[in-house]
C-alpha cells in the first residue's frame, strides 16, 4: 500500500502502512479470543445435558426473563461506549466522562446480575462440582464475567485519566481500543444468550 | 497561482483515494446512527425473547434464534466496532478468527454427535 508516512504521522497513526499497530494488535487479540470462547461454548454444548439423577438441569434453573434483562443491559452498554468514543472524537470531555461512567455502571449491573444468578444456582444445588452441566456453565459464564470485570476496570481507568486531563482528543484511539474490547465482550454474550440459554431450554 | 475548482466527482475520487491510502481517516457514524442501531438491537432482542414463548417447531425456533443472533452480532461488529468503516485488514483479521473457531469447533461437535440429523 503506497502511503505518505509524513501524512500518516500527522494523523497520529505513525506507521508506514497508515494503520495503527495498537489497533491491529487489539484485533489480533480479539480474533484469538474467538477461539477461547469457541472452546468454552463447544464444551458447554457437549456437556449441558450430562446431569446426574437428582441434580439440577438447565431447564430447572434458568430464569429466561431475568437473563433477558441482563442481556439488554449489556447490549445498551455498547451504545453508551460508542457514544463515549463519539464524544472524545469531537473533543467533548464532559460527555466522554458521562458515557464512560454510564458504560461502567451498566457493566457493573450486568456483573451484579451474574453474581445473583450464580448465588441462586448454588442455593438450588448447582455448583461447579455438581455435574458436567454445572462445570461447563460456570466456567463459560465465569470467564465471560471476568472479561466484563476487566473491561469495567479499563473504563474506570479511562474515566480517571479524563479527570486528570490525560485523555485529550489526540488520544481518542485509547478509548476506541477499550471500546473494541467492550463490544467484543458484548457480541460474545449475544452468542451465549442464544446458544446457552434460549436454544437448549426452548420448547 | 490560479485556483481550480474541483467537480463533485473529482472531490469524491480524491477522498476515496485518500481513504485507500489512509484508512484510519475514514469517517465513523454519528450518535444518531448509533442510537438507530441500538433501537434495532433492542427490537431484535425483544423478538428473540418473544419467540422463546411461542410454540413453533423446534427446527424453525433454532433457525430463527440463530438468525437473530447473527443479525445482532453483525450490527455490533459492523457499526459499533466500525468494521464497516475501518480498514479491511481489521475485518479480515476478525473473520479469520471467527472462521477458524467455527471450523474447528463445528468439527468437534459433529464428531461427538451433538448435532442429530
Amino acid at each position: 500500500m503506497a502511503v505518505n508516512p509524513a501524512t500518516a504521522e500527522q494523523h497520529g497513526v505513525g506507521t508506514s502502512t497508515g494503520i495503527s499497530n495498537a489497533k491491529l494488535g487489539v484485533w489480533a487479540f480479539l480474533a484469538s479470543e474467538c477461539l477461547l470462547f469457541g472452546a468454552l461454548i463447544s464444551t458447554y454444548l457437549l456437556y449441558h445435558d450430562r446431569t446426574l439423577p437428582g441434580t439440577p438441569t438447565p431447564r430447572q434453573v434458568y430464569d429466561i426473563p431475568y437473563t433477558s434483562v441482563s442481556s439488554f443491559v449489556l447490549l445498551m452498554s455498547s451504545l453508551t461506549m460508542v457514544l463515549a468514543l463519539a464524544a472524545i472524537q469531537r473533543g467533548d470531555q464532559e460527555k466522554l466522562r458521562v458515557w464512560l461512567m454510564a458504560t461502567a455502571l451498566l457493566g457493573m449491573t450486568f456483573i451484579a446480575g451474574q453474581v445473583y444468578e450464580f448465588t441462586r444456582f448454588v442455593q438450588e444445588g448447582l455448583t461447579l462440582k455438581t455435574n458436567l452441566f454445572g462445570t461447563s456453565f460456570f466456567v463459560l459464564t465465569g470467564f465471560h464475567g471476568a472479561h466484563v470485570t476487566g473491561g469495567i476496570l479499563m473504563l474506570l481507568s479511562l474515566y480517571g485519566m479524563s479527570l486528570d486531563g490525560r485523555l485529550p482528543t489526540e488520544r481518542a484511539e485509547v478509548v476506541e481500543l477499550v471500546g473494541l474490547y467492550w463490544h467484543f465482550v458484548d457480541v460474545v454474550w449475544i452468542v451465549i444468550f442464544t446458544v446457552v440459554y434460549l436454544i437448549p431450554t426452548g420448547k | 497561482m490560479a485556483l481550480e475548482m474541483d467537480t463533485p466527482e473529482q472531490r469524491a475520487a480524491t477522498k476515496a483515494a485518500a481513504l485507500r491510502e489512509e484508512p484510519e481517516l475514514a469517517e465513523h457514524p454519528g450518535p444518531k446512527e448509533y442510537i438507530r442501531v441500538a433501537v434495532a438491537l433492542a427490537i431484535a432482542t425483544a423478538l428473540e425473547v418473544g419467540l422463546y414463548y411461542t410454540s413453533i417447531p423446534h427446527t424453525l425456533f433454532v433457525a430463527l434464534l440463530l438468525a437473530f443472533a447473527f443479525f445482532k452480532f453483525s450490527l455490533v461488529a459492523l457499526w459499533f466496532m466500525h468494521l464497516r468503516f475501518d480498514a479491511p485488514v481489521f475485518r479480515r483479521l476478525f473473520l479469520l478468527g471467527i472462521s477458524l473457531a467455527l471450523t474447528v469447533y463445528l468439527i468437534v461437535l459433529f464428531i461427538f454427535g451433538v448435532f442429530h440429523f
